[in-house]
């Protein structure tokens, strides 16, 4: 585990549309040499294979809906790489999903995608996602007798996780519409009623000006969709000048800037739960000097926990793209159950004890948070009996 | 010697004053259009709270605000909030405000007051004061023929609302004006008219050189008619345009590769001009600088620019051209042309060094990469706004008048100017010898005003650069200094004014 951070980007000042608050990120130095651009998917579905052979149709595939793959194309020796713009030699595979035809899919091979000589498609956010989906995919590594027989056989599949599509978050069409992007700016962090919901970083100005609309088209957790019905302001932020220490003209310059990195200060406070945080990362592909990773912070039910996705430089650690997103509190148990258990050896006593709690507590957990379908039905039931026997029990008692 | 007793202004009069003063801001400015940050009906709605708010209450200064200087829509909503509600009027105020809701119909330019009286109509406003009020224009109307033709559906609606006996009196002009509006086929024994243009228009249905005697608006739909080439009609009918229809054709011809036709950038608005060279791509801007200074100059003198804007003294222009400077779909680039009309007056102006502007992102050079700085004509709304930074470079310029065009709404750092203007008004220049005026040229209906950067400093609306005399002359009341007397003192002063003006151009109402 190492902590993200956002090496060779500065923050600037928010820009605030009802409940919701961009923060621009900008870059400090121009780096041409990683250009991003944008490939749209008009189909309903995308079906992604992850394993298997063509010809007898994949054995893991991944379900969604995609509207936009990026084409990432970079140069080895640190000169400008061109953006890929309207290129399209992705073989068409799009297909009618049901007799009416009013639906379509689109196969896709892999989340990250070799297309020519330094360059790739890959899958936004979809990486990430994908990521957490597989995490303890596989299932009980030991047989014990209280998992169902499909956990030992199908492991967690099939998993799934609902998220809610960017236009469906109040306000967030306007406050994209109507923000004010900034000359260096390559980078944005969303916050929703002060919570963060995402955090994008492009490699390039150019690019982020063509990719700032595709942040509608993103997905966001169900938390950031409940705080956008809720909340109709940000909390109202104000950094003032000192009167005292103001002699001159620039005394007065001096104080400006000062509030500007106050401001910028305070932002990178308040994502405080992504950036610097611990994040256990995969790479997922090496692109000359770039590493593609995706990652998941660590896991700490108390806090707030983001997955994502990113490309780092080798050794300088420059970030030249950043995907995040947040996971909600039910998401985050979820992952957190499945991660206690393989820690244990997916040993429901031992787990328990882990916990806290006993092997009814653990189960009536684990069933609460949807995995109701790798226990075996018995053990189950015992668990809701018992449940229920102390409850009544305890009616008696008083 | 005993010191005159100091008056305490009661809070009646604060209200009142403050009223009046949010009032007039807004009608500088709001036109119910969409801007940037609002739609259409927030702006509606703020501002036709504001109407029913000031008639109830101030009567008589709201009837008096039509010759304050607003703009045409909100002169037009005045008059028709009057009308509506005539019986509110005291025996006492009923001479002036007829004669002030006259001369005001009279002064509009004439597609805005034929849709005055249209709107009477459209609001069902009808009683003996508007019915005398249409009778009188119309008999007024030096070319009403003219009228007839070009705003036809508006005069006729006029007409019938009114009843405006037109076939019935001996005067041959109006019977015929009748005939033209309400029966141009039916006539009673021969078809032909005597007044030429009616006669034209007649013909136009059937002749295709009778198409260009006819004003531009009217004749493009007989050019549809006759099939009539598209560059041939441009370059035949361009005597007859105006010189707004001009500047709004000149891509058009060019496309149609017909003559362009000529313009007289004297006569243009220096703000309607400015905004058609922001439309052109960046390269063609500079063959626009002549025009663009020799507007500047017509406005200084036609608005009285050249006593007020040299009195400054060393003026610096602090200049918003943020992406929000855009405007909208209904007002495009109006803040930013706005803000470069005022750049090009302030330089007319002002003599050689004694004016300077600070771009909130200066223009970017013609040739990437550095040289020379970009030409203010290739300006662009763009980026992040940042008024605090070309402010401090305007202060340590030491400008003696700083004017901030901005529509308020700062993001880098949010109240940053604000703040600048906070600390320098209280700590470094409590003594006032820095005169700065922030000019905004967007109304937010949230606030009922043109948003404001900070309390020190007065915010007035302003729509157009040609107002910027008015708006600078009316920031000393703004700036909460002067009391209501004052106030109305300065209100009563321009009724007169305005209402000499009317009188001198040789109107006579009661003929």
């Amino acid at each position: 585990m190492e902590p993200l951070a956002l090496t060779g980007l500065e923050i600037a000042p928010s820009q605030v549309f009802g409940s919701i608050r961009l923060v621009p990120l900008l870059r400090r130095g121009g780096s041409a040499d990683l250009r991003l651009s944008r490939r749209a998917y008009h189909e309903d579905v995308a079906i992604v294979a992850l394993g298997g052979d063509d010809r007898s149709g994949p054995s893991l595939a991944y379900f969604s809906y995609v509207p936009h793959g990026l084409v990432l194309s970079w140069s080895e020796d640190g000169t400008a790489a061109e953006a890929a713009y309207g290129g399209q030699i992705e073989k068409q595979n799009v297909f009618r999903l049901d007799q009416s035809g009013f639906s379509t899919a689109r196969m896709l091979h892999r989340m990250v995608k070799r297309e020519a000589p330094r360059r790739l498609r890959f899958l936004p956010l979809h990486m990430a996602m994908e990521g957490f989906l597989s995490l303890f995919f596989g299932g009980p590594s030991i047989a014990w007798g209280e998992y169902s027989r499909q956990a030992l056989r199908d492991g967690l599949s099939p998993r799934s996780e609902r998220v809610i599509f960017g236009p469906s978050v109040r306000g967030l069409e306007d406050a994209l519409r109507l923000f004010e992007i900034h000359d260096r700016q390559v980078g944005v962090l969303i916050f929703v009623a002060e919570a963060l919901a995402s955090a994008f970083v492009t490699s390039d100005p150019e690019d982020y000006r063509a990719l700032h609309p595709t942040l509608l088209e993103d997905f966001y957790g169900d938390l950031i969709y409940q705080y956008g019905q809720f909340y109709d302001t940000t909390v109202p932020l104000s950094v003032a000048i000192e009167d005292k220490s103001i002699h001159q003209l620039s005394d007065l310059r001096a104080a400006a800037d000062r509030v500007r990195a106050e401001w910028g200060a305070f932002h990178g406070f308040q994502a405080g739960d992504l950036i610097g945080r611990p994040a256990s990362a995969q790479t997922l592909y090496s692109a000359g000097p770039f590493r593609i990773e995706r990652f998941i912070t660590d896991l700490d039910p108390a806090r707030e926990n983001h997955i994502g996705e990113m490309i780092r430089r080798d050794g300088t650690g420059e970030l030249m793209y950043l995907k995040t997103y947040r996971l909600s509190a039910a998401q985050t148990r979820r992952v957190y159950l499945l991660s206690q258990l393989a820690a244990n050896e997916w040993n429901l006593n031992q787990t328990a004890a882990a916990l806290g709690t006993d092997r009814n507590g653990l189960t009536l957990r684990l069933s609460n948070a949807g995995f109701g379908y790798l226990l075996h039905p018995e053990i189950l039931a015992a668990a809701h009996k018992s449940e229920w026997i102390a409850r009544a029990g305890g009616g008696e008692g008083q | 010697m005993i010191p005159e007793p100091i008056r305490e202004y009661s809070r009646a009069e604060q209200v009142t004053r403050e009223d009046l003063i949010l009032f007039l801001n807004a009608c500088f400015v709001c036109t119910g259009q969409r801007e940037f940050y609002s739609d259409a009906d927030a702006q509606r709605v703020s501002i036709e709270f504001l109407h029913a708010y000031i008639l109830g209450n101030y009567r008589l200064l709201y009837a008096r605000t039509l010759a304050a200087g607003v703009n045409d829509f909100n002169q037009a909503e005045i008059v028709l909030n009057l009308l509506a509600t005539g019986r509110d009027t005291p025996f006492e105020h009923r001479a002036e405000e007829n004669s002030l809701i006259t001369a005001t119909l009279q002064m509009l330019p004439p597609q805005r007051a034929w849709r005055l009286l249209e709107q009477i109509r459209q609001r069902r406003i009808n009683n003996r004061r508007s019915r005398s009020l249409v009778r009188r224009f119309v008999a007024g109307r030096e070319e009403i023929a003219f009228d007839a033709v070009k705003y036809r559906s508006k005069v006729r609606a006029a007409a019938a609302h009114a009843h405006l006996p037109l076939g019935k009196t001996t005067s041959a002009r109006t019977a015929e004006l009748g005939r033209f509006l309400f029966r141009p086929n039916r006539s009673e024994g021969t078809p032909i008219f005597s007044t030429a243009l009616f006669e034209s228009v007649r013909q136009a249905h059937y002749r295709a050189e009778a198409v260009y005697e006819l004003p531009y608006t009217v004749a493009e739909g007989f050019a549809a008619k006759h099939g009539i080439p598209r560059d041939v009609f441009l370059k035949r009918i361009a005597s007859q345009m105006t010189d707004g229809e001009k500047l709004r054709l000149q891509a058009t011809a060019e496309r149609a590769q017909s003559a362009v036709p000529a313009l007289d950038p004297m006569r243009l608005s220096l703000t309607r001009l400015a905004l058609y060279v922001l439309s052109l791509p960046r390269e063609k801007r500079e063959a626009f600088s002549d025009a663009l200074r020799q507007s500047a100059r017509a406005t200084l003198s036609r608005t009285g620019g050249q006593t007020v804007l040299p009195a400054l003294g060393r003026v610096a222009a602090v200049l918003d051209n943020s992406y929000s400077s855009s405007g909208s779909t209904e007002k495009r680039q109006r803040p930013l042309g706005v803000a470069l009309a005022v750049h090009l007056l302030l330089q007319e102006a002002a003599g050689q060094g004694h004016y300077r502007a600070f771009w909130t992102l200066p223009p970017r050079p013609a040739v990437m990469g550095g040289g020379e700085p970009g030409k203010p004509l290739s300006i662009e709304a763009r980026g992040q706004t940042d008024l605090a930074t070309p402010l401090l470079d305007a202060l340590e310029w030491g400008a003696e008048t700083i004017l901030i065009v901005s529509d308020g709404f700062e993001n880098d750092p949010p109240q940053g100017a604000g703040e600048v203007l906070r600390v320098f008004r209280t700590c470094l220049d409590p003594r006032r010898r820095t005169t700065i005026i922030h000019l905004n040229p967007v109304f937010n209906p949230e606030e009922l005003v043109p948003r404001a950067l900070s309390p020190h400093v007065p915010t007035i609306g302003l729509r157009g650069a040609e107002d910027l005399a008015t708006a600078v002359g009316f920031a000393r009341f703004a700036d909460g200094a002067m009391p209501l007397e004052g106030l109305e003192s300065h209100l009563a002063a321009q009724r007169d004014r305005f209402l000499e003006r009317v009188k001198g151009t040789g109107w006579n109402p009661s003929h």
